[in-house]
C-alpha cells in the first residue's frame, strides 16, 4: 500500500520508478557516472590548483614591494634646437644601482595597519661571492628578519642540518652550495661584494628548497649582516606582505601603491602565465563538466520520453479519471529529478571513493602524497543540485508531452 | 430490479447534447465528419444501451459526452454544467467529479494494487481524508467482489477482475454519470454477465446513469433505452 501522506505525484512517480526498476537502475548508473567524473575532475582540478598556488607561495610573499627604478631624462633637451628643428635625444637605460626603499620602516608601519595583511618582512638583497679556498661561487644574499620572512617562507621546515635561528655573524646556505664548497655547519665562509665589501660568516644551517639551482645560489643573514655587506646601512630593498586572503592580492597591491607610492607587485602579477595556466585548465574543466551534464541531461530526457510512450494509456486513463494536467506534468519532471538526485548521491560517493583510491595511489617517490586532495562538502552539495536541476529540466520535454497527450488519442493508443 | 418510483420526463437531466456535430481535419481537402447535428438528452438513473455498427460513431459520441473530447459544434450540457466555454481545467475538475469511466481495455495502472487502482481518482482530488479513502476504495472493491484480491498487482488479475476493478474505480468519485465504452467486449460470456450485473447493481442502488455502449443484443435489450448510432446519427432512441 502506498503513502497516502504523500502527494499524488510523488506516489506515482515513485510507482513508476519502481515498476520500471531495471530502466531506473540503468538510468541511476548512467547519471551516477556523470556525477562521479565531474566530482572527480572537480577535485583533482581544485587540489592541483591549489597545490601550484601553494608551491608559489611557499618562497615568495603575496605583494612585494620594491624601490623605483632609476629613470634616464634628457637634460636640457632643445637648448641647441634653432628655429624650426626639432633636437632628439638617444637615452641610455641607467645603471640599476642596488637602492633602499625610501622610509621604509614608515612605509611598512603604514601597511601593517592595514587590515587585509598579516605579515611585513623586510629584505636587503644583493648579489656577492662566496669564496674558501680555491673554490667560489656567485650567490645571492638576502638579508632577513627572521622572525618576520619565517612567517612568510617556512624557512626553518626546509633546513635540514643545523638550526634556522641566524644571528649576527651567521649565514643559512643550500644543500647544493655546502657539497660544492665541501662545508658543514659550523664551518665559516668567506663572502665578498663586488664592491668590495668582505665579511666572514659561520653556518648556521643548510636548507633544502627543492629546487638545484636555488640551493646552489640561495643564501640567508641577518638583515644588519646583509645591509652592511650590500652598503646599505639601515636599508631594505624590498618590503615582502603577507595577506589573508591571497586571491585579494593584487587589489591590495594597487591600495598600498596608492597609498604608500612605492611600487608593489603582487604574485598574481608576477605569476601571470600561471595563473593564465590555471584559467585554462578552469576552462577545460568547465567544458568537460558542461558536456558530461548535457550527456547526463539526455539520457535522462531519452528514457523518460520512452516511459511517457510506455505509460500513454495509464496518462490517459488518469486524465480521464479527472487528473490534470499539471499533475500529469509534475509526476514525470518528479522522475526526473528523482532520478538524477539518486544518481547524484551514488555518482558522489563513488566520485569520493575514486578520488581516495587515488590519493592512497597517486604518490611522489618519497611516499609522501602527490598533492593533497580537500573533499569539500560544497563541492558534493553543489554537485547534488546541479544534477537535480539538470534532471528536472531534462525532464520538462518529455513531462510536457504527457500532460498534452490528448487522453482519447492515450486511451485508444 | 428496482425500477425508478418516478417518470422519467421528471428526473433532472444529466446529459443534454443539442445540435452536436464532430468533425476531423476540420478545413482540409480531407475533412470527415463523423456526427451530424445529434440532439440527446439522459436523465439521472436511466441505463442505456448505445448500439451501431463500427465506426458509426458511437465511441466519438462518448469522449464528447465525457468530455475528452470537443464538439465541432454544437453545445454539451453535463450534470448541470454548459461545458462549451469551460477551459481544460475546469473540464477535467467536472470530469474528475460527475463522470466515471470504463472502456473495452481495463486500463488499470500496472504499477499500483486492485486497492490502490481504485483509491487513485480520491488521491488525486485531494479532497478526502486518507482513512475515509482508503474506507471508500475497500467498500467499492469489496462491492465488486474482490476484497480476498484487493492488494494484488493490477497486472496479476484475471480479465474478469481487471475490468471490475475498473468499475470500481469508475465510481470512486460517486459519479453521476458512468460511461462504458464495450466493457464486456473482450470478456468471456460469465465474466460479461458479471460486469453487467454489476453495472445494473450501480445504477440501481445509487440512481448513477449509465451509458453502456455495446455490440451484444441480448445486452441491450436488457437495459432500459437503445440508443442506436448510425453514420454519425441517432436513428433510434434519442
Amino acid at each position: 500500500m502506498f503513502k497516502t501522506w504523500l502527494p499524488f505525484e510523488w506516489i506515482v512517480a515513485l510507482r513508476f520508478l519502481r515498476e520500471g526498476r531495471l530502466q531506473t537502475m540503468f538510468i541511476v548508473a548512467g547519471v551516477a557516472l556523470g556525477v562521479a567524473v565531474i566530482v572527480f575532475m572537480s577535485a583533482l582540478m581544485t587540489g592541483l590548483q591549489m597545490n601550484f598556488i601553494q608551491r608559489v607561495l611557499s618562497a615568495q610573499g603575496h605583494i612585494q614591494l620594491l624601490p623605483p627604478k632609476e629613470v634616464a631624462r634628457p637634460l636640457r633637451l632643445g637648448v641647441h634646437a634653432r628655429p624650426g628643428e626639432v633636437e632628439a635625444a638617444i637615452l641610455q637605460a641607467p645603471l640599476q644601482r642596488l637602492k633602499s626603499i625610501d622610509q621604509w620602516q614608515a612605509v611598512a608601519e603604514q601597511i601593517r595597519a592595514m587590515p587585509e595583511v598579516l605579515v611585513v618582512s623586510p629584505l636587503a638583497g644583493g648579489s656577492a661571492l662566496v669564496v674558501r679556498g680555491i673554490a667560489s661561487r656567485a650567490i645571492t644574499v638576502a638579508g632577513i628578519e627572521p622572525a618576520l620572512y619565517y612567517r612568510i617562507v617556512a624557512l626553518p621546515d626546509k633546513v635540514r642540518r643545523g638550526t634556522a635561528d641566524l644571528t649576527g655573524g651567521e649565514i643559512l646556505i643550500g644543500t647544493e652550495l655546502a657539497a660544492d664548497l665541501g662545508v658543514a655547519v659550523g664551518d665559516k665562509l668567506r663572502l665578498t661584494t663586488a664592491g668590495g665589501a668582505d665579511t666572514t660568516l659561520r653556518i648556521a644551517g643548510i636548507f633544502d628548497l627543492g629546487n638545484k639551482s636555488a640551493n646552489a645560489r640561495s643564501t640567508f643573514v641577518a638583515l644588519r649582516t646583509a645591509q652592511s655587506l650590500l652598503a646599505l646601512p639601515g636599508g631594505v630593498t624590498s618590503l615582502d606582505v603577507t595577506v589573508r586572503d591571497v586571491y585579494t592580492a593584487e587589489v591590495v597591491a594597487q591600495r598600498i601603491t596608492a597609498a604608500t607610492g612605492v611600487e608593489a607587485d603582487s604574485w598574481i602579477k608576477n605569476n601571470a602565465e600561471l595563473f593564465t595556466a590555471i584559467a585554462a585548465q578552469s576552462t577545460s574543466n568547465n567544458a568537460i563538466r558542461f558536456f558530461v551534464g548535457l550527456s547526463v541531461a539526455f539520457g535522462i530526457a531519452s528514457v523518460l520520453a520512452v516511459v511517457v510512450v510506455q505509460k500513454s494509456r495509464e496518462i490517459g486513463i488518469l486524465r480521464a479519471m479527472g487528473i490534470s494536467q499539471g499533475q500529469v506534468m509534475r509526476v514525470f519532471l518528479l522522475q526526473g529529478g528523482l532520478l538524477a538526485l539518486a544518481g547524484s548521491v551514488a555518482g558522489s560517493a563513488l566520485g569520493a571513493s575514486v578520488l581516495t583510491l587515488w590519493q592512497r595511489s597517486a604518490r611522489t617517490a618519497d611516499g609522501t602524497p602527490l598533492f593533497a586532495l580537500v573533499l569539500e562538502p560544497s563541492l558534493f552539495l553543489s554537485a547534488l543540485a546541479l544534477a537535480t536541476v539538470t534532471g528536472l529540466i531534462a525532464a520538462l520535454a518529455p513531462a510536457r508531452r504527457a500532460a498534452r497527450l490528448d487522453p482519447v488519442v492515450a486511451i485508444r493508443g | 430490479m428496482a425500477v425508478p418510483d418516478v417518470r422519467p420526463a421528471e428526473l433532472p437531466v444529466v446529459v443534454q447534447l443539442q445540435g452536436v456535430r464532430k468533425a476531423y481535419n476540420v478545413g482540409e481537402a480531407f475533412e470527415t465528419e463523423v456526427l451530424h447535428g445529434i440532439d440527446l438528452t439522459v436523465r439521472r438513473g436511466e441505463f442505456c444501451a448505445v448500439v451501431g455498427p463500427s465506426g458509426s460513431g458511437k465511441s466519438t459520441l462518448l469522449n464528447i459526452i465525457g468530455l475528452l473530447d470537443r464538439p465541432t459544434s454544437g453545445t454539451v450540457e453535463v450534470c448541470a454544467a454548459q461545458t462549451t466555454r469551460l477551459d481544460d481545467r475546469a473540464l477535467t475538475r467536472l470530469r474528475g467529479h460527475s463522470i466515471g469511466f470504463v472502456f473495452q481495455y481495463h486500463h488499470l495502472i500496472t504499477a499500483f494494487t486492485a486497492l490502490e487502482n481504485v483509491m487513485m481518482p480520491m488521491l488525486g482530488d485531494k479532497e478526502f481524508a486518507n482513512d475515509a479513502m482508503r474506507a471508500r476504495a475497500e467498500a467499492l472493491i469489496g462491492s465488486v467482489g474482490l476484497a480476498a484480491w484487493k492488494d494484488r498487482g493490477a497486472g496479476k488479475l484475471s480479465g474478469g477482475q481487471q475490468q471490475r476493478v475498473a468499475i470500481a474505480r469508475a465510481l470512486a468519485m460517486g459519479p453521476a454519470l458512468l460511461l462504458a465504452d464495450e466493457p464486456t467486449g473482450n470478456l468471456d460470456t460469465k465474466s460479461a454477465d458479471e460486469v453487467f450485473a454489476l453495472l445494473r447493481q450501480f445504477n440501481t442502488e445509487h440512481g448513477t446513469t449509465v451509458l453502456f455502449v455495446t455490440h451484444n443484443v441480448a445486452m441491450s435489450e436488457r437495459c432500459d433505452r437503445t440508443i442506436e448510432v448510425v453514420d454519425g446519427w441517432i436513428t433510434r432512441g434519442g
